[in-house]
């Protein structure tokens, strides 16, 4: 047994003891939620070490045989793409305890213990290497999120949660089929093995069987990105779910399906993925702007900033598609940004919900006289977001236009659009929410941040400076597991060209910190 | 040709569950008359026993399988597969009928439970006889034990109009049954099914004579009638909401099974040789079931109803299976049954709970806010539920992923991709019933449900735990169900 394992299983076994505690007693549930998250982060953070020292290979391998037949593995293990998804779902898990502290009480066992499953299933996602195992913590994710969503949200939670269910699971039942396609033709799970038997042509899939089984995996995951138009489920989920179900899905959740395109797409079907990438970047520019311009008109804050992360994920589909290093990764990186800066945003949105009961935007105004250091975190938040230098976006957004300009410069012309209108549409609403006349309700009810609430914030303003200018301390073991993905990606006549384009925009990267 | 009229003692060892459930089930019909009223309830533990023992007789028959009577019965391991699952089933029926019984009929319900055992007499027959006959008299047994079951509680207008729905529409099948396996003996001379099997490849018959094909369409039809697939589905939703809900929960699994596997068996043995002109009519039965199943389920307010229509949609998915005509499929058919033969039974056993005196409580809306008024209760029901979705890590979800995965392998891969949809489609109307209980506020004035007996909990944890078993171990059934697959052939 693994760290790894350990740090996989913690949360499963806080979530069945967890059911067990006595219901009444929401302090002693709190307290054992805050006390067995903080143990899996701590432990988590024992990761990094081993991840960092070689990150392009596999780390705290766990192989063994769950179902003889058909050949199911345990398979999971960690890498450089893997390590900091897995620490940012065992960052936020206790932040999003420390954020329900007062806010969920009703039901809080069920609240808290669907927390920890959701932790289990999250990690389960990024670190499983079997195909199949990987469906299962696909499919097991989704069960908590859709409580979450449908027992604690706003008024039309219902409708959000089961529109939510439906929309991810159609997509993972094609995904399954394709799934079973491949164990038929190939005998095994193994993501790896599937990999290599494609790479040396083991596995002979013909181009238009590629092109089918890419498509079945890619619809699965793009849903879950969610790349428009399959954006749709989007807005009423963030909008309506709780902050700490808002704060999970933006920041790890979405992240699943842009990691499981790295992850599965690329290396397996290089080809199909090749063709697909101009179409596929097309629709990822037409959501960076679409989820803009609606952003832009949105009256209730939740939802502007739900639309902004169709904005922003959109910019990472359209690094990953460029099959350049600075372009995968700056798209890597930026999955981690927009994790650690719309988590805060809603964060902050939840905060200001729980004093003013009210996500209208304009039910608020002048915030800034009545609640100044609440404000000062907010517009920090903001400028992260809209990718202010210094700040963690900014360095994603630069990567992935950099290198969408070599690729295309319309790519970047259009993409670049998308920052310009995230300005707008952020500080806008910072304008009209925080500035201007303070109304009586808002001198009434808005406080400033307690203790608690700051504890649950520091930490992701401290990571939203370091990611922004530390970036050594995050980038390489990404961009050494980008080094191997990109390898597998490439046509087989372009090795040479590859190393070279690997090369040269890797140091112009360090230039841009 | 047959030496000796006189049954040897391997025959009778195989035949020793079957004797052991009719002869007990006779002798309940004698004792039940004498029991004093009040006392009757006596009668579900003496079914059990049997049932009990019966499993233990089936495992012991297993020791030395193969077949007896002249080939008529055959022991193994497919039939054992069976016999055990249905035994079992019937066995966690019982237990959950006896709360109902009580509840609805005071203490005056023994022949119930002969009838239940009589029923299981004749489904075992249906797993495990070799012969058309054989399997057609398993038939009648296990279908008239069923019409009057369904009736059981005689004042009851809905258990009426079940009864008599099943008894009209179920003879009329039967029927239909019976005509082909009278074609088939005057084509071949035989109804044993390996001698069958012998005639249509001996070339004396051409496999496509049309006379054949009309013989193996009424039999289809029968079968097609004893699963409820479409489109001689109508009966089921009448009859399942209808029927007390412990019954429902039976009837929706043993017969379902046993109609199953009899299907199987037949289809892999005497008409393999026919596959491809079967493959057409069951690729079209299984998409017709599954899709009218599930958009028919969507509409409906009553949860007993609503699970009648999931009980089509899932026969839809092992007729999928079916279609396979493989080993694989066959094992994905056997896996499926029993997962979904547990869920089924504690998902009627859950509603009989909910459904109170005179099952006043059988729409969904009833269920509101049950995870708070019975947390333990509601989240039993969830497991169910996740399961019939199939959702992983619940034996649902295996196998679905078998019969899946059977079907690729055969390349029915319209089929598969279909089927998948049409699962998407089904986890709404559970999904309903999960926001029902867990996202609603009970109304008020709700009365609190009376506290489950020790026999109901049995059930309801033990098909829960079965569920989650072959969620997470699916290795052992599936193994022995791949091994039994073989022995089909």
């Amino acid at each position: 047994m693994t760290l790894l394992d350990i740090v996989l299983f913690l949360p499963a076994a806080g979530f069945i003891i967890g059911l067990l505690l006595p219901r009444e007693n929401v302090s002693l549930i709190r307290n054992y939620t805050i006390a067995v998250s903080l143990l899996v982060f701590a432990a988590s953070l024992g990761l990094i070490g081993p991840v960092a020292a070689n990150p392009g290979g596999q780390n705290f391998v766990t192989d063994t045989v769950w179902v003889e037949y058909p050949a199911i593995r345990y398979h999971v293990a960690l890498d450089g793409l893997s390590l900091w998804l897995v620490i940012l779902s065992t960052l936020l898990t206790p932040i999003c305890v420390l954020i329900s502290w007062k806010h969920i009480q009703h039901r809080a066992r069920e609240f808290y213990a669907f927390l920890l499953l959701l932790e289990f299933g999250l990690i389960g996602v990024f670190v499983a290497l079997d195909l199949f195992l990987f469906y299962v913590f696909w499919e097991v994710s989704l069960v908590p999120m859709y409580f979450l969503i449908g027992i604690w949200g706003h008024e039309k939670r219902i409708y959000a949660a089961l529109k939510f269910f439906l929309y991810t699971l159609t997509g993972s039942l094609l995904m399954l089929a394709a799934i079973i396609w491949l164990y038929n033709k190939s005998g095994t799970f193994d993501l790896l093995l599937l990999v290599d038997m494609i790479q040396k042509g083991r596995l002979a899939l013909s181009a238009g069987e590629s092109f089918w089984l890419f498509l079945a995996f890619f619809f699965a995951f793009a849903i879950k990105v969610p790349l428009f138009p399959l954006h749709t489920w989007l807005p009423d989920a963030h909008g309506e779910a709780p902050t700490a179900g808002s704060v999970m899905l933006a920041s790890v959740m979405l992240k699943m399906g842009t990691y499981a395109i790295v992850r599965v797409c690329l290396p397996m079907f290089p080809d199909a993925s090749r063709q697909a990438a101009p179409y596929i970047i097309t629709l990822a520019i037409a959501g960076i702007i679409y989820g803009a311009l609606v952003a832009m008109v949105q009256p209730n804050m939740k939802r502007l900033v739900a639309y902004s992360s169709v904005s922003h994920l959109g910019f990472v589909i359209l690094g990953i598609f460029t099959f350049t290093q600075t372009g995968l990764d700056g798209a890597v990186y930026q999955m981690l940004n927009h994790g650690i800066s719309t988590g805060a945003l809603f964060i902050l949105v939840g905060y200001l919900y729980e004093r003013r009961h009210s996500l209208e935007i304009s039910d608020f105004g002048g915030v800034g006289t009545a609640a100044p250091w609440l404000s000062t975190v907010f517009v920090i938040t903001t400028l992260a977001s809209v990718g202010l230098p210094l700040l963690n976006n900014f360095v994603g957004e630069f990567l992935v236009l950099q290198a969408a300009m070599k690729v295309n410069i319309l790519y970047a012309v259009f993409a670049a659009v998308g920052v310009i209108l995230s300005a707008v549409y952020m500080l806008w609403m910072v304008q009209r929410t925080f500035y201007g006349e303070t109304p009586d309700e808002v001198k009434r009810h808005v406080f400033d941040m307690t203790g608690r609430e700051w504890a649950a914030m520091l930490p992701l303003i401290v990571l939203m400076v370091w990611m922004g200018v530390g970036t050594q301390s995050f980038l390489p073991p990404i961009a050494a597991s980008n080094v191997m993905t990109l390898e597998l990606v490439q046509p087989p006549g372009a090795a040479v060209q590859a190393q070279a384009a690997a090369f040269k925009p890797d140091t112009e990267a360090s230039h841009a910190d | 040709m047959p030496t000796s009229f006189i049954p040897t003692s391997a025959d009778l060892m195989r035949l020793s569950p079957d004797l052991l459930l009719t002869v007990g089930g006779t002798l309940m019909m004698v004792v039940e008359p004498l029991t004093g009223a009040g006392r009757k309830a006596r009668m579900a533990v003496i079914a059990a026993l049997l049932m009990a023992g019966a499993i233990v007789l089936s495992l012991l028959a297993y020791i030395d399988p193969g077949s007896s009577f002249s080939g008529m019965l055959v022991v193994d391991g497919f039939s054992t597969f069976f016999r055990v699952l249905f035994y079992g089933c019937g066995l966690l029926t019982v237990l959950a009928s006896i709360d109902y019984f009580k509840r609805e009929r005071g203490e005056e319900s023994g022949e119930y439970y002969a009838l239940m055992v009589f029923s299981l007499a004749g489904q075992s027959l249906m797993a495990s006889a070799n012969e058309l006959v054989l399997l057609f008299i398993g038939l009648e047994i296990s279908s008239i034990s069923g019409y009057i079951m369904a009736g059981y509680v005689r004042d009851d207008r809905r258990n009426n109009e079940s009864a008599l729905k099943y008894f009209l529409l179920g003879s009329f099948a039967t029927a239909f049954m019976l005509y082909g396996v009278a074609w088939i003996y005057g084509l071949t001379g035989s109804t044993n099914l390996d001698t069958v099997r012998r005639a249509i490849l001996g070339g004396t018959l051409d496999q496509s004579h049309s006379m054949l094909m009309i013989a193996t369409v009424l039999i289809f039809i029968g079968l097609a009638f004893k699963v409820a697939a479409a489109p001689f589905h109508t009966w089921a939703p009448d009859v399942y909401q209808g029927a007390p809900s412990p019954v429902s929960g039976f009837l929706s699994s043993v017969p379902k099974a046993a109609a199953f596997a009899m299907m199987l068996r037949i289809a892999a043995s005497a008409f393999h040789p026919m596959r491809a002109q079967w493959e057409p009519l069951l690729w079209a039965t299984a998409l017709a079931t599954m899709i009218v199943g599930n958009f028919a389920a969507l509409r409906q307010s009553n949860i007993k109803r609503m699970l009648a229509y999931s009980s089509i949609a899932h026969a839809g998915y092992m007729l999928v299976a079916v279609t396979a005509q493989s080993e694989i499929g066959v094992a994905a058919t056997m896996f499926y049954l029993a997962a979904y033969a547990l869920m089924t039974v504690g998902v009627f056993a859950a509603v009989t709970l909910v459904a109170s005196k005179g099952e006043r409580f059988v729409e969904i809306e009833d269920f509101a806010g049950l995870s708070q008024r019975h947390p333990s209760l509601a989240l039993i029901l969830a497991v169910f539920l996740f399961s019939l979705v199939g959702i992983p890590l619940t034996g649902g979800f295996f196998a679905k992923f078998y019969v899946f995965m059977a079907a690729l392998d055969a390349n029915l891969t319209w089929l598969t991709i279909l089927g998948l949809l049409n699962s998407a489609v089904a986890a709404f109307y559970y999904l309903r019933v999960l926001v029902v209980m867990y996202m609603k506020p009970a109304p008020e004035g709700t009365e609190s449900l009376e506290a489950p007996s020790m026999a109901i909990r049995v059930t309801l944890l033990a098909s829960a735990a079965g569920t989650l078993y072959l969620g997470i171990f699916p290795s052992a059934v599936l193994d022995f169900a791949g091994k039994a697959a073989q022995l089909v052939r």
